[in-house]
């Protein structure tokens, strides 16, 4: 696959490493907080509830709740060839949030509605998460 | 109002707005900071504390310092986006109570509109902004929309709502020469431009522009000196909530809800005792959001607030009246001209667009993507 070479790619250092890697793989991951047993989302060394270094990932169920979205007209760089295009917010059922595409009929999409985690492999490299309307 | 008069604004000016070809950022800060310490009847020699923002140098601080000719004994260079320049007031006042400084120079300067380095993305993310950058929202403005449309979903907001200010804010801008955009648009107008990102409108959106400003803030003893009366710095708060969009806690609450509360407990006013508020307007949607986490209306009532023209020239609740960051400039960081406004307005200073009788005014700055808040409260004599 060959991707633009303007496109915004995340570099994987030791916070968000296992969480690319685990996409790679087509597996959500989070994270969990030993001790006070918060999900936490994105990816860190330490607690942001309760300031605990015992924080470890954990598979997300991979289904939650539009949060909110919308629809993107302007785009830039790479993006602007793909307009319109829908992003979302999603509140996942473990109690974090997220950004994404929502795939899908953008007619269909709307706050509240349920969605599920899908796979967008980018190329060899980087997968993204992306949701699409269950 | 019960609060101390510890610091005011004693000098205010622009520099040359809209586009400035052949001008680098350090000239219009070196024009606008000339021009507000003559407002204030100072010369250079009196500033010894130092406050800019700005992504122009690794630290703007010293490439400014040295450029100005300035050694200053206080420097602050928080950057918490476009309210920067409310928390720097507030630390300037902070700084003075302490007995550390008498007469700060607050300066910002920008030539985004000439460089256009506002939307060069760089092919990598790194740190805490990889989860979402990929995707593709422009930023800031698909992050407000985000917010705008959780909004109308949870309150039934409108864009017909949301168009009232954009329409009353250019309203104002037809009575400022300094403004950029002067002719008068509909409710209309601002629901048959283009979408940028759903639910937000081109005419929702600031504008990019070039320009600088400068704030020259004194002691309550170096403010006797100055050629024009004081205003009155009477309270002030600061706090920020997030950096990315999806860690905001709630899309429809600001941090001016803390900011907000701290500034009128400090100022010792209400609500009602406001004259004229300045509230950074980088989207049609952060004034609604704001107005609502400053208390001026109930969650959820910031459409009916602002509907019926109520904040537009008559109305009885003025607001950005200089033409806002939607018709007037928006140089990529806009707080220190809703500080310079809300002077010029309490000064008497404003011609056609003059408040009557305004005594005072609420400030209210909002960085990054409704990341950070600062509000001020400044009164005159």
């Amino acid at each position: 696959m060959k991707v633009d070479p303007t496109f915004p790619r995340p570099v994987f250092d030791g916070d968000s490493t296992p969480f690319w890697e685990g996409l790679k793989q087509h597996e959500l991951l989070i994270q969990q907080c030993k001790d006070c047993e918060q999900y936490i989302f994105y990816p860190r060394s330490i607690c942001p509830h309760c300031f605990s270094e015992s924080v470890s990932f954990v598979p997300a169920q991979g289904s939650g709740v539009i949060y909110s979205y919308t629809v993107v007209h302007r785009a830039f760089g790479p993006f602007a060839k793909e307009t319109p295009f829908v992003i979302g917010l999603i509140d996942l059922r473990e109690g974090v949030r997220m950004m994404a595409r929502i795939q899908g009929p953008r007619e269909a999409v709307a706050i509240g509605k349920a969605v599920r985690v899908a796979y967008h492999d980018v190329d060899d490299e980087l997968t993204l998460p992306a949701f699409e309307l269950v | 109002m019960s609060s101390e008069r510890i610091a005011a604004i004693v000098g205010v000016a622009e520099s040359d707005l809209g586009e400035t070809p052949g001008k680098t950022v350090l000239q219009l800060q070196a024009q606008a900071a000339k021009a507000a310490l003559e407002d204030a009847g100072f010369e250079k020699g009196d500033v010894d504390a130092l406050f800019t923002a700005g992504n122009w140098a690794w630290s703007p601080n010293l490439m400014l310092a040295e450029y100005l000719g300035i050694q200053p004994k206080f420097t602050d260079g928080t950057n918490i986006g476009g309210s920067s320049f409310e928390a720097h007031l507030g630390h300037a006042v902070a700084g003075i109570r302490a007995g550390l400084f008498d007469v700060a120079l607050i300066t910002y300067g920008s030539t985004q509109r000439t460089d256009r380095l506002r939307q060069r993305l760089s092919p990598y993310v790194t740190l805490s902004e990889q989860y979402e950058r990929s995707f593709g929202l422009p930023t800031p403005v698909g992050a407000y929309a985000l917010a705008a449309m959780r909004h109308m979903h949870q309150y039934g907001t409108t864009s017909e709502q949301l168009a009232e200010i954009a329409v009353a804010t250019r309203k104002w801008a037809t009575m400022n020469e300094k403004a950029m955009m002067r002719e008068p648009i509909e409710i209309a107008d601002v629901l048959s431009s283009r979408w940028i990102a759903e639910p937000l409108h081109l005419l929702d959106c600031c504008l990019v522009t070039d320009g600088g400003g400068a704030v020259v803030v004194a002691s309550k003893a170096a403010a006797a000196r100055a050629k024009k009366a004081p205003v009155w710095v009477l309270g002030h708060g600061e706090t920020h909530t997030h950096n990315t969009i999806s860690n905001m806690p709630d899309l429809t609450v600001t941090g001016a809800r803390e900011s907000g509360k701290r500034a009128f407990e400090m100022a010792g006013v209400t609500h009602s005792e406001i004259d004229v508020a300045e509230i950074y307007d980088s989207f049609t949607i952060t004034v609604l959001l704001t107005l609502e986490a400053l208390g001026f209306c109930k969650p959820g009532e910031g459409g009916a607030f602002v509907s019926g023209q109520r904040t537009a020239p008559g109305g009885d609740f003025p607001m950005n009246t200089n033409g806002g960051g939607l018709s007037y400039c928006h140089p990529g960081m806009y707080g220190i001209f809703l500080l310079i406004e809300a002077t010029r307005q309490l000064r008497g200073e404003c011609g056609p667009r003059q408040v009557e009788h305004a005594r005072l005014a609420l400030v209210n700055g909002t960085g990054g993507v409704l990341s950070s808040t600062s509000t001020a409260i400044l009164g005159r004599d």
